[in-house]
């Protein structure tokens, strides 16, 4: 067996063994702290798949700032006894149960598919060409994309500002 | 028949990351529907998110979509973030309103 297999049957036990911890936790703060290894074990498996920039932007953008994101707010809208940190769960039977067939219908659909393979080439990092796009045809959805983070950080400001004359 | 399943296992190809994907989705959507907590339900939606990815860039590698599959996830991770913004901002607003992020206690509409 070679190492990257080794490797990638050891990153998808870390991305699948903490996603399931974070979905069976009840402890709020621990299934945030799971999801940064789920996430860094995703990230693991993008650089086996040699996306190395998209892996760098994973690490950036979800362990960097939307975990902390999810952090603060687990800390702004919990009161401060730890009972509270506790999650419940509705519904856990027709939850598994829609959840679990949509997981054997997938894997059913995935499995019997006969995907039109390429052998993949061994390649150089990803950085210049992905850059190269997108200054060509991308630049469109690029610059659209700078609008839309524009725009929803400043709706989020306005949003979470208090006002003082609020009643 | 024992060896070629050993030999695929040995060998990781497209079908093994959308495997795992597959997995991940689930878990994301019992995240999704079996919590009551609204920052667990958002948690879920990353999950969702990032096996949506995975598949992107296994396609990306072991398909002819090449680079352009990495450019999608590229985009969606963008629209991810500002997703969470927007989210939590609404969430921290709710719980100014409601004082409980609980989803069965915000039901002022009625819906």
């Amino acid at each position: 067996m070679e190492l990257s297999a080794i490797l990638f049957y050891v990153f998808t036990l870390l991305t699948l063994g903490s996603a399931a911890y974070m979905v069976f936790s009840k402890n709020i703060v621990n299934a945030a702290f799971a999801l940064i290894f789920s996430l860094s074990g995703v990230a693991a498996l993008y650089v086996l798949l040699y996306a190395d920039f998209i892996a760098a932007t994973q690490i950036l953008v979800y362990v960097g700032g939307i975990l902390i994101l999810i952090l603060f707010g687990i800390m702004l809208t919990t009161l401060d006894f730890t009972e509270n940190l506790k999650t419940v769960t509705v519904n856990m039977l027709p939850a598994s149960l829609l959840s679990g067939a949509v997981a054997v219908l997938l894997l059913y659909v995935f499995l019997s598919a006969e995907w039109t393979t390429i052998v993949p080439a061994d390649r150089d990092g990803t950085m210049y060409d992905l850059g190269m796009m997108l200054m060509n045809e991308y630049l469109l959805p690029f610059q659209i994309a700078g609008v839309l983070l524009l725009v929803a950080i400043i709706g989020a400001l306005l949003m979470s500002t208090r006002h003082k004359n609020e009643p | 028949m024992e060896s070629t399943f050993l030999q695929w296992l040995a060998e990781p190809g497209l079908t093994h990351y959308l495997m795992v994907s597959a997995i991940l989705f689930s878990l994301g959507l019992l995240a999704v529907i079996s919590r009551k907590n609204v920052i667990m339900v958002l948690m879920g939606v990353e999950l969702i998110l990032n096996s949506a990815n995975l598949n992107f860039i296994a396609f990306s590698r072991f398909t002819e979509l090449a680079l352009d599959g990495q450019m999608i996830a590229l985009f969606v991770i963008i629209i991810a973030a500002a997703e969470a913004a927007v989210a939590l901002a609404i969430v921290l607003n709710i719980y100014n309103r409601f004082k409980t992020i609980n989803l069965n206690d915000i039901s002022l509409m009625k819906g």
